[in-house]
């Protein structure tokens, strides 16, 4: 943040997202007719109609913004419709790979659609994210009911070893997808509220001042959530993710660095006596390290590694590789199917949009004039960094596999829904953090600096 | 706040960096382990379906590929496969390649990185890539010889060039073809390759190249070589009792035949291949110096890799009796017939021992030649003088000993008979290794005939009666 007597002032760029909107839609629309012509040998006979759909899209979230946050990152909106895009088109490739063609990129197409409507929607009636600082308590609650649901029988439903589904009739359900934000958003107020108070010192040990053991409460609680999630769920990703999240909310919140060390030695007891007790994660960890040891067991993750192998550096092209032999191509493996046919190049390229995006996240972050929006900037950056983190090192073997989504290219509904509606929260902030100053009509006596936040707790 | 915000930034730097970083370590390090693993699906599917080189015997294919109407486009064929098989080995999808298929697959494939400027210069022209052609060193006249010779008996024949270590002739019986496992109809392919693994005869075992049997008496070319380079000579006396008591046990070891005298000469006792002469001599040595000699011969490591063939044996520290055992090719020593022609040849070459190899040269579809096989000193095992003093004796085996069927009017031919005794309830080995000089005097072909379940009785007629001939008629094809 800028020091209390410059004002900066932003541009607020709307063309220059437009233009960039429809640049990514250009690739999007690129990556489909790629497909098809190198699968087919001509010009698919929608081709008009899907580029005009994809603009349209693309043309809806840009209005949202610069109708109702015109201050917003410009450039973190077509990141994400790149990325939209790019994976749509990989999983139309995917589906015509049976001899019976799969229609998921249709249903795809419907969720982006869908999440883009919750983009708008949350952009146009949020507009101003402090308010939601006042339902702390009802949002952790419901976080952390969605978070459980899967386990409740009749609902829950295990796929594939992890239980993170919920179906009501027809339709199946991540509820860790909402959960995220929710989460995030009631960490943040809970933090911000809490957080002198969470950053006074006990003892010291090791030059590292230790909390008190009587605010040990919270961080414990979400450590017992991820260890119920890890246990009942067996999903050690999704457990890793919000324990991470709160952790890195709670230092950013105090400052105090002995809380993401403790919660690191919290996680990692925690992995290793998962790894004692389930076999799953023993698995999962002799996969990572040792893949070949077990042909059968481990040929996912082998045919990954074969899949960027035969892709290369540039890779073989739209509709050129197999993806098609590693299970789960569309959804887990997504990136594998990306390094085979788009080659490391095109994966290094995907990753650096992931990058991009948590690194405008995070300047949206340190741009916001008041902690709640600071805080919620950042660990809405973070949990989507760790998630792609988390997901593309288990698919490259950099990490041992855990089963979570790609944010904006595997599919599945609720991962899409969720992430761009984490996206409309991420440009509402960005939007109050960069107008300018005398815009603020509303303003209810928070101070642009954080250092003069008012303390509303008691203890002390 | 802004100071731990910089620092979850940093966070997500090194997230991102060990990413990006990781999947560069992938493209650079794994890259070529995994595109050449044996599971590896994609590059089997690719290379199935691409115009693989041919494998030649002089301008005859043994191994070819014929475009076809199906998915694969291209089917590979065996024209003599039953003669060949054990040479070209089979390309099969479902159960991986071997023999000249598998080890020189990505010369043939057209992927090896020695084609690199080949394949770049197709890929320019727009040419369909092609693989390369491998000429094998191998004589068809002495591997038809060998194949007719076996007829329907089980067993093997290898002929190598003393000279170069060229393999000229390499057969084992019975064979299978690869035709059947090249079967585009892959569930065809699988039950033939299953057939030919349950059937009792086990036509796909290499027997020239990947069994080891006892040699019986042929292992005393070893042990007259070490006597004559640990200071004896062809006139040294050696005891040669009708009957020798082995050492702390009660066992007697006899003579197939009247060794001619309770002390007979070195060359002597070759030529009627006496047992108990040979059986003191082991004795004399000791099995350290008995091991070394055979390990110089090549005993104990893996010749000809392009077959992956495997090492003969002489066996760990043997006791005295033992010793004496395998001073005449019996106790636990058991080589391969590649190994008793490498012997021979090493004696017919003035001692110098040159590696066995099959391929002759590689040539790009263009007719470039990639490479060429030199000519590659292996060891030195035996001085040349003995070396010649040895293959004399040899020769004195075929003219007046127990060789006699190997003789070929106007050459020098030089052998040596066996029989070993595999099991008590089983026909005997016969074994039959031999070399032959051209018109100049110059050993152009070493050749060991092993036959299984010879139909002979035990003594030491079998080697000459059933394993002689055939050996003759391979170094007849050659001459």
């Amino acid at each position: 943040m800028a020091a209390d007597n410059v004002v900066i002032v932003y541009h607020k760029r709307r063309n220059i997202e437009l233009a960039m909107v429809l640049f990514a839609a250009a690739i999007g629309i690129a990556s489909y007719v790629l497909v098809e012509i190198n699968l087919f040998g001509e010009l698919p006979g929608n081709w008009a109609v899907v580029a005009g759909l994809w603009v349209a899209i693309g043309l809806v979230a840009h209005l949202a913004v610069r109708w109702r946050a015109p201050y917003a990152d410009p450039l973190i909106l077509p990141a994400v419709f790149t990325l939209n895009g790019v994976g749509l088109a990989m999983i139309h490739r995917i589906d015509k790979i049976p001899e019976v063609w799969r229609n998921g990129a249709t249903t795809q197409l419907m969720w982006t659609a869908i999440g883009v409507a919750l983009f708008a929607g949350v952009i146009i009636l949020i507009r101003d994210h402090r308010p939601l600082q006042g339902y702390t308590y009802t949002l952790f609650a419901l976080g952390l009911v969605l978070l459980m649901l899967p386990v409740i029988p009749g609902l829950g439903q295990e796929v594939y070893g992890a239980r993170i589904w919920i179906s009501v009739g027809p339709f199946s359900f991540q509820p860790a997808e909402i959960a995220k934000i929710v989460l995030a958003v009631a960490f943040a107020s809970y933090l911000v509220e809490k957080r002198d108070v969470l950053a006074l010192a006990g003892a010291r040990f090791l030059g590292i001042d230790l909390p008190r053991p009587r605010d040990l409460g919270p961080i414990l609680m979400m450590w017992g959530a991820s260890l119920l999630i890890l246990v009942f769920q067996t999903d050690l990703g999704t457990s890793l993710l919000f324990f991470g999240l709160f952790v890195m909310m709670l230092y950013v919140a105090t400052e105090r660095p002995s809380w993401p060390i403790l919660g690191a030695l919290m996680f990692s007891g925690m992995a290793y006596v998962a790894f004692l007790l389930f076999g799953h994660v023993q698995r999962r960890v002799n996969a990572w390290l040792d893949p070949f040891s077990d042909l059968d067991r481990n040929g996912q993750i082998i045919n990954a590694q074969f899949g960027f192998a035969w892709g290369g550096l540039l890779g073989r092209g739209w509709g050129e590789g197999r993806p098609g032999l590693t299970t789960f191509a569309k959804s887990d493996f997504i990136a594998a199917a990306i390094g085979e046919e788009l080659g490391t190049a095109g994966l290094m390229a995907i990753i650096m949009l992931y990058a991009f995006i948590v690194a405008r996240g995070l300047r949206t972050a340190l741009a916001a004039k008041e902690p709640f929006g600071k805080l919620l900037a950042a660990g809405l950056s973070f949990v989507f960094a760790l998630q792609v983190f988390l997901i593309i090192g288990g698919v490259t073997r950099l990490l041992p596999l855990t089963g979570l989504t790609t944010p904006f290219m595997s599919q599945g509904g609720s991962s899409l829904v969720a992430n761009w509606a984490l996206m409309g929260l991420l440009l509402v902030i960005s939007h109050q953090a960069r107008k300018p100053v005398a815009q603020v009509t509303e303003d209810r006596g928070i101070t642009p600096s954080d250092a003069t936040q008012v303390i509303r707790g008691t203890a002390r | 706040m802004n100071r731990p915000i910089r620092r979850v930034a940093i966070v997500a730097l090194i997230m991102f960096a060990l990413m990006l970083g990781n999947q560069t370590f992938t493209v650079i390090f794994r890259q070529d382990a995994l595109n050449n693993h044996p599971t590896n699906r994609r590059t089997r599917d690719e290379e199935f379906a691409q115009d693989r080189g041919p494998i030649l015997v002089g301008q005859t294919q043994i191994a070819r590929t014929d475009p076809v109407d199906d998915a694969f486009r291209f089917q590979r064929v065996y024209p003599e496969g039953r003669m060949y098989a054990p040479i070209t080995g089979y390309y099969s999808y479902d159960q991986g390649r071997a023999g000249l298929e598998a080890s020189y697959n990505r010369e043939m494939a057209g992927t090896a990185d020695s084609q690199f400027a080949n394949r770049f210069l197709d890929s320019l022209t727009g040419q369909v890539p092609t693989g390369a052609s491998i000429e094998t060193t191998i004589n068809a006249a002495a591997q038809k010889a060998a194949y007719e010779g076996l007829g329907d008996r089980k067993g093997a024949v290898v002929a190598l060039d003393p000279r170069t270590g060229a393999v000229l002739a390499l057969v084992t019986t019975p064979s299978y073809d690869p035709n059947l496992i090249a079967d585009h109809d892959l569930a065809a392919a699988r039950e033939s390759y299953i057939d030919l693994n349950d059937d009792s005869d086990r036509p796909m075992a290499n027997r020239a190249a990947r069994e080891i049997y006892p040699p019986g008496s042929v292992f005393k070319l070893v042990t007259a070589a070490a006597a004559l380079e640990n200071g004896m000579t062809t006139t040294t006396l050696v005891d040669s009792p009708a009957q020798l008591r082995l050492p702390q046990t009660s066992v007697d070891l006899g003579n197939q035949a009247d060794c001619g005298g309770t002390q007979v000469t070195i060359e002597q006792a070759l030529k009627v291949s006496c047992n108990t002469a040979f059986a003191n001599i082991a004795m004399t040595l000791g099995p350290d110096t008995m091991r070394s000699q055979a390990e110089k011969f090549g005993f104990g490591s893996r010749p000809l890799a392009e077959l992956n063939a495997v090492a003969s044996r002489y066996p760990e520290n043997p006791d005295r009796p033992s010793t004496a055992l395998t001073g005449i090719g019996q106790h636990d020593v058991a080589t391969t017939p590649l190994q008793m022609a490498m012997v021979t040849a090493a004696i017919a070459n003035d001692g110098q021992l040159f590696e066995p190899h099959l391929v002759a040269r590689i040539r790009s579809q263009n007719l470039n030649v990639i490479s060429t096989t030199r000519p590659r000193l292996q060891s030195q095992p035996l001085q040349r003088t003995n070396a010649q003093s040895l293959a004399k004796m040899m020769v004195t085996v075929v003219n007046e000993g127990t060789g006699t069927n190997a003789r070929i009017s106007g050459h020098t031919v030089g052998g040596k008979t066996g029989t070993a005794q595999s099991a008590p309830d089983r026909p005997p080995y016969a074994w039959f290794t031999s070399y032959a000089l051209d018109r100049s005097g110059q050993p152009v072909v070493a050749v060991a005939v092993f036959v299984e379940d010879a139909d002979v009785p035990r003594s030491e007629v079998g080697g000459n009666r059933v394993a002689a001939p055939i050996a003759r008629d391979v170094m007849e094809a050659v001459l």
